[in-house]
This record gives C-alpha cells, sequence and structure tokens, in this order.
C-alpha cells in the first residue's frame, strides 16, 4: 500500500473524483450545453464574422477541451504530491 | 510537370521518407517491440497518436461533409476531439498503471473471465473491421482521382499498398514513423488551407478568415453563405437539418467511440509513466486540434468556391462548353455528375428541383485546391498527406485486429501453447485476411467514408467505454454484469445499424427520421447502446455473485500512479 491508511487512500481518491467531475462539467458545458442545447440562444449574439453558439460547435469548444487536458494534468501532478503517490 | 508526375513525385518522396525511418528506428530498437515509448517523449508519443488517429475520415472526408452539412458538421469536430477529455480523465492513466497491452488483456484480467476477454476480442475485431473499411475507401478516392482510373481500381492498388506497407512492412508502428506522417498529413493540410484563406478572405489564418469578411466586400463569409443557401434551397450553412435529439447522440457516440477504441487506447499502455499518459493525451490533442479547427474553415471556403464556380458569380449556371477543369477531372472518376435536366446547356447546382449536379462528398477536401486553381504541386502536396493519413491509421488499425486474433484469441484463449513463430504467422494471415474484407466493404460502402467510420465509434461507445470505466471507478461491478452490458449494447447497436443501413443484407426499414427511435440516426445510436450498457451491468451485478477480493484489491491499485512497473508482456 503506498498510502499511509486507508483514509488517505480514500481522500485522494475523493480530491480525483472531485477535480475530474469538475473539469467534466466544463466539458460538458462547453460542447453539449453551448454548442448543442443553447445554440439557437447563443446564435442571437454575434462575434466577428461568427454566430457565438456555431463558433462553441465549430471552434471554441475544441479550444477548451485542450486547455481542459492540461489544467487535468497540472492539478493531478500536484494531487499525487501531496498524497505522496507520485512517480520516482 | 503535368499533376500526374507531380503525385507520383510527392507520394514517392514520402514513402521513402517513412521507409528511411522504420528502417532507422527498427535497427535501434528490436528490444523494445511492445514498449515503443521507452525512450520517446510524451510530445512525439502525442505527435504519433495524433497521425495513428486522423485517419482519411478526418483528412479527406470530414472538410467535405462539413461544407455540405454546415452547422451538422460540428458532430465531427466536437465528436472526435471531445472524446480525448475523456480518455485522459477517465481511462488513461489507470490503464497504464494496470500495464498490459491490449483491451481485452484489460477486461479479461479486470473481469477474471475468459468469456469477457473473448467478448471484448470480438468487439475489437468488429470495430476496427468497421474503421479500416473507411479508410480503404478514403484511400480508393485518392488513387481514383489521382492516377486516372475508376475507384474500384483505386480501392485495390490502395489495398495492395496497405498489405506491403503494413503486414509485410512498418507492422511494428513504429512512432517515429507516424511522426513523419503527421508532419505531411498536417503541412499537406495547410498549405491550401492558408492560399485558399488568403483569396477569399485575405487573412492567411483559415481559422480568422472563418469569422471575416470576404475579401472587397462588408459581408462575412458565413452570412454570405446563409445567404446564397437560402437561394439556392438549402437549409442555412450555420443551422443545419438535424434534429438536436440527433445531433446530440451522434455527438456523443463519437466522444465516448473516441474513447473506446482500441488502437487509440493502445497507445496510451505504452508511454512510460502514468503521467506521461495524462501528458500524452493532452498533446495529441493539441496536434489534433490544429487539423480539427481548421477543416470547418475549409469547409467554409470549399463550399463558397463551390458554389460559386458552378453556378458562376451571378447563380445563373455555367455554360457546358466553359466546364471547369476540376469539374471535368472528377466527371472521369464518376464523382462528379452532370444531368442537364432543363436542357439550357448551362450546369447548375441547388437544393432543390433545378438541381443537375450529383457531387460526391469525400472528394472536396482533394478537390479544394483544383477548385481554387492553386499550383499542382498543392494539389499533389495534399495527395501525399490523404495516403499518409490513411496509411497510418490503417496499419494501427490491422496490428489491433492481428493482435486480437493471434494474442487475445489463439494464444490466450484457444492454443496456449503457440509458439512466438507461428504467433506471428497468425498474426500476418490476420492482416491479410482483414485487408481482403476491408477492400471488400471500400468498394461495396455502406455510406461516405466517415459516416462508415462513425459506425465503429457507435460499437465501441456501445462496449468498451462502458466497460471499462466501470472497471476502474466501479469495485462492485463483477463479470456477469460486465459481459451482459457489452453484448446487450453491441447487440442493440449492430442490430439498429443493420435494420436501417443493411450493411451485409436489405435494410429492414428505410433510414428516414419518422423510422428512428427517438428521432435517432443509426450514426448516434452508440449512445443509447452504452446507456443500455450500463443499466444492463448495473442490474446484472446486483443479482449475481460478488466480486473475488483479489480483484478489488487489483482495482485499488491501479487508482494511484505510484509503482507502475514498465508494461509487462505474458
Amino acid at each position: 500500500m503506498a498510502f499511509q491508511s486507508s483514509d488517505q487512500a480514500n481522500a485522494y481518491w475523493r480530491e480525483n473524483l472531485s477535480l475530474m467531475l469538475k473539469l467534466l462539467a466544463i466539458w460538458f458545458a462547453v460542447s453539449f450545453g453551448a454548442g448543442i442545447l443553447f445554440v439557437d440562444v447563443l446564435n442571437q449574439i454575434h462575434l466577428f464574422g461568427f454566430k457565438l453558439g456555431f463558433f462553441f460547435a465549430q471552434q471554441g469548444s475544441i479550444y477548451a477541451f485542450v486547455l481542459l487536458i492540461f489544467v487535468y494534468v497540472y492539478k493531478m501532478n500536484q494531487l499525487d504530491q501531496k498524497y505522496n503517490v507520485h512517480e520516482e | 510537370m503535368d499533376l500526374k508526375m507531380m503525385t507520383y513525385l510527392m507520394v514517392g518522396l514520402t514513402f521513402v521518407l517513412y521507409t528511411a525511418i522504420a528502417i532507422w528506428a527498427r535497427a535501434g530498437s528490436t528490444k523494445e517491440f511492445y514498449v515503443a515509448g521507452g525512450g520517446v517523449s510524451p510530445m512525439a508519443n502525442g505527435m504519433a497518436t495524433a497521425a495513428d488517429w486522423m485517419s482519411a475520415a478526418s483528412f479527406i472526408s470530414m472538410a467535405g461533409l462539413i461544407s455540405f452539412m454546415g452547422y451538422d458538421g460540428s458532430v465531427y469536430l466536437m465528436g472526435w476531439t471531445g472524446g480525448y477529455v475523456l480518455l485522459a480523465l477517465c481511462l488513461a492513466p489507470y490503464l497504464r498503471k494496470f500495464g498490459k497491452f491490449t483491451v481485452p488483456d484489460f477486461i479479461g484480467d479486470r473481469y477474471y473471465s475468459q468469456t469477457a476477454r473473448t467478448v471484448a476480442v470480438v468487439c475489437a475485431i468488429l470495430i476496427s473491421f468497421t474503421y479500416v473499411a473507411g479508410q480503404m475507401r478514403g484511400v480508393g478516392v485518392v488513387f481514383s482521382r489521382f492516377l486516372e482510373v475508376p475507384i474500384d481500381i483505386g480501392v485495390i492498388i490502395g489495398m495492395a499498398v496497405v498489405f506491403f506497407y503494413a503486414v509485410l512492412g512498418g507492422m511494428k508502428g513504429i512512432t517515429y514513423t507516424q511522426v513523419a506522417q503527421y508532419v505531411v498529413l498536417i503541412f499537406a493540410y495547410l498549405v491550401p488551407a492558408i492560399f485558399i484563406s488568403l483569396m477569399i478572405t485575405g487573412n492567411p489564418i483559415p481559422q480568422l478568415g472563418f469569422g471575416s469578411t470576404i475579401e472587397g466586400t462588408d459581408t462575412y463569409l458565413l452570412d454570405k453563405l446563409d445567404g446564397l443557401s437560402q437561394e439556392l434551397g438549402f437549409a442555412l450553412y450555420t443551422d443545419g437539418t438535424k434534429s438536436m435529439a440527433d445531433v446530440f447522440c451522434i455527438t456523443a457516440a463519437l466522444m465516448v467511440g473516441t474513447a473506446g477504441l482500441p488502437h487509440v487506447i493502445v497507445r496510451f499502455f505504452t508511454v512510460p509513466r502514468v503521467r506521461d499518459a495524462r501528458t500524452s493525451a493532452g498533446w495529441a490533442l493539441i496536434f489534433i486540434m490544429i487539423l480539427y479547427t481548421t477543416a470547418p474553415s475549409i469547409g467554409a471556403f470549399a463550399r463558397y468556391n463551390m458554389i460559386n464556380t458552378i453556378n458562376g458569380p451571378d447563380q445563373q449556371g455555367t455554360l457546358v462548353s466553359e466546364t471547369p477543369q476540376w469539374i471535368s477531372n472528377w466527371q472521369k472518376t464518376g464523382l462528379i455528375k452532370h444531368e442537364d435536366k432543363n436542357g439550357d446547356g448551362k450546369m447548375f447546382y441547388s437544393g432543390d428541383a433545378r438541381n443537375e449536379m450529383t457531387i460526391d462528398r469525400d472528394i472536396m477536401v482533394l478537390a479544394n485546391p483544383e477548385i481554387a486553381k492553386l499550383p499542382n504541386w498543392v494539389i499533389a502536396l495534399v495527395a501525399a498527406g490523404a495516403i499518409a493519413a490513411a496509411l497510418s491509421t490503417a496499419a494501427g488499425l490491422l496490428l489491433v485486429i492481428s493482435t486480437a486474433i493471434s494474442h487475445d484469441l489463439l494464444k490466450r484463449n484457444l492454443m496456449p501453447n503457440i509458439s512466438d513463430k507461428s504467433e506471428l504467422r497468425w498474426a500476418r494471415g490476420a492482416a491479410a485476411g482483414a485487408i481482403m474484407v476491408a477492400g471488400y466493404l471500400g468498394i461495396n460502402p455502406p455510406g461516405f467514408v466517415a459516416e462508415v467510420v462513425a459506425f465503429a465509434f457507435g460499437l465501441a461507445a456501445a462496449s468498451f467505454f462502458p466497460a471499462i470505466v466501470m472497471g476502474i471507478f466501479n469495485k462492485k461491478m463483477n463479470k456477469e454484469g460486465a459481459i451482459a452490458g457489452m453484448l446487450a449494447g453491441v447487440i442493440f447497436t449492430v442490430g439498429y445499424i443493420l435494420y436501417f443501413k443493411g450493411i451485409f443484407i436489405t435494410p429492414l426499414a428505410p433510414n428516414k427520421p419518422e423510422n428512428w427511435l427517438f428521432g435517432i440516426s443509426p450514426e448516434g445510436i452508440g449512445t443509447v447502446g452504452a446507456v443500455i450498457n450500463v443499466l444492463v451491468a448495473l442490474t446484472v451485478s446486483k443479482f449475481t455473485k460478488e466480486v473475488p477480493q483479489e480483484v478489488q484489491d487489483l482495482v485499488e491499485q491501479i487508482r494511484f500512479p505510484k509503482g507502475a512497473g514498465e508494461a509487462t508482456h505474458h
């Protein structure tokens, strides 16, 4: 067991899950939310030559996905250090 | 130099490059046959993953589909990128910690069952076959245009090339070859996009040109396209025709399917450390993003150029005697047809009864530089890029099919005493057989390239993704639940697709929105399949035997990075 105690293991896993769920909520919001479910509402707003909903569906969501993964990598590396379960 | 010569030269040069790299890289790495990532940085691994991932469908077909579908094409853009978020957050680090080589390995060990392994093998083979069929069609389109042969001959030439490349040569999926293929394909994709963006909008960055005004006017490109669509009887470019439920489900099926594709998952088994598995997914998505944010720009530019060259700037039609060169080129392949319905001697393209043109969507990316009258070397470059995209993916897929048969099915299941040598023979034979079947499907395609590929995602979404995620996040999921879930998901999804598309049989009902379940098309049904998988699995696991303690301990172990050894072979 790499953790000090099973409490530690549970705490690590809970923090991991909470980070994951937060990021997945953003993932859902930028793609399914802005690009699909609320596309018609957002299309009322214009951003240069784009309707905003259309922009999220064809450009914006993809940029957001990349950011999400790198935020996850950064936060998880911190979490691994905190609980001392990082790799050598 | 004429286009044909230029194409031979460009494709030939890139082949020399790949072969040289394959030979150079293999010399030093025979020891690392399986752990391709041993000395490879996450960035290079990400680039290779991107090349492996971006297929003929991404390169050739996607921008063309978007061009015809407008907003509806967003399903491919979001679907094929959003899956990487799921992969990075829910699968890659844990599968790396688990430390085996194939998806059936994980399923078999986590669910302590040969039956589960066999179900996984069958799913892996089914998925990879559907996927590779789309690749063969794509290769066929490229060869038929540039060698000026009918599409069927193009597919057969493609089969021969893939056979030599993947079965005899670079079967080992050498990472550096795929890095080179990424560079070739992204360069080939961006060059014409930049040229065309400059010509239409005056902005050299296609992503920005997409939202700019048309050069010399105050009209935004997208507004102009909406106007033209309306005038010609198409749905608005920024609006589309699919129902919201269908768009939602197709996007979800593609995302979940991406994260469940065996040939993508496999790449994260072989990076050196768990943290590299997370980073690799990020790098892969950056490299994929470059192409995926350019594609919708190309789609819009191509749409604008195509309508203007066929209908003329005044939208009155073009005289047949003045047919633009690109149209007569593609007419030879049979992928563009013109029928002068009103007998006025003119071509006209529209979305209503006035239409006289039949245009295959798969040709748009290849025709795009011709439509914009770019120099021959650019057109030849695009051909080389398309072939790079198709080859790198086909090689990765054939590897999955042949390891699924030789390693997972024969060695781990039916014939445990098989020697390494005959395992390799079986692997080659399986790959050769796979190419024949894929070629048949390429000649008799059940849909456009991107659509055929979309089915593979539906199957992956309905089978692997739920089984793997539950395996990691739900310690109580047992073998009975997982097996029942995968079977229910796949049988439902395959059944639904066959019912409407009838790949080897006659469809049982016309493929129309009125007939669909909840208005969800066969492309999006994988989402429902995935939900069914989860529901069946949870229900069955409630009423069957509990998971053995050692398996629960295994799940505890894969949940944190420390102690991840090198990936091990059995």
